[in-house]
């Protein structure tokens, strides 16, 4: 696949932390082949992926195997967007401010994943459920260098 | 399983091949929880077969850190790829551990 080439996929887990290392494994795949880096693929898209997948699974769907989370990933020659929706309630992502200045940051075993994403991608938007739209989408974007 | 244990010494090495994840984590720490109240006190995690880590992973380590100094002892971590260099140092966890090239690094200086 050309660098140049636009290319959508979704796909449709169940709430089961086992399911998250084959879906980014597979996305991460998709986006060597088409011409993304290596380093890119192996560290940004990989952990950031890794983070959404596990707070929608852990946080949003509370692990309930009944619910679903939707993920997509769209690649064009400019960018790489991945979406990821769960069933869950939502928060205001605002409210979480962890980083590495907090005094307890060092010993903390928790909290750090939402700042990975924020580090390790270019825009990291979070979007509340709605009456239109159930459940929180979090919609990562990642330039082509 | 994703772990391998050896001693070198009174050194504990536990090898991580593949990823330490959310998926993992638990048993990783538990892994080594349970050779720490066999006694063990000075632990090395060699990641030189190691893909990538996640926030679960980071915490895992840092939980375990935790307990091995309260215990006397301390983790030391060895064979970091770039990609985790830079996710250590992105995390400031760089300040934390010990962090050696290799496994030899580290053994020497343990």
């Amino acid at each position: 696949m050309s660098n140049s080439s636009a290319m959508r996929r979704e796909w449709s887990v169940r709430s089961d932390i086992s399911k998250i290392e084959p879906l980014v494994a597979e996305v991460v795949n998709l986006c060597l082949s088409a011409g993304m880096s290596s380093r890119a693929c192996r560290l940004n898209i990989s952990v950031a992926l890794t983070e959404a997948l596990s707070n929608a699974i852990i946080c949003g769907n509370h692990s309930d195997a009944a619910k679903i989370v939707m993920a997509s990933m769209s690649l064009d020659a400019t960018s790489l967007t991945l979406e990821v929706t769960d069933e869950g309630q939502g928060f205001d992502a605002s409210e979480i401010t962890c980083s590495p200045d907090d005094a307890d940051w060092l010993e903390r075993e928790d909290g750090r994943g939402l700042f990975l994403m924020r580090s390790l991608m270019d825009k990291v938007e979070i979007q509340k459920p709605s009456q239109q739209h159930g459940g929180l989408t979090v919609r990562m974007v990642l330039h082509r260098s | 399983m994703p772990f391998t244990i050896e001693t070198a010494g009174d050194v504990l090495v536990v090898a991580v091949v593949g990823q330490l994840v959310v998926g993992n984590r638990q048993e990783f720490k538990q892994t080594v929880l349970d050779e720490v109240e066999k006694g063990a006190k000075r632990i090395l995690v060699d990641f030189a077969e190691t893909g990538y880590v996640d926030s679960s992973g980071l915490g895992a380590l840092v939980s375990l850190s935790k307990r091995l100094r309260e215990a006397g002892g301390s983790l030391r971590l060895a064979a970091l790829n770039e990609d985790l260099r830079t996710l250590f140092e992105l995390t400031r966890l760089d300040t934390l551990f010990k962090l050696y090239a290799t496994r030899a690094d580290a053994l020497l200086d343990f």
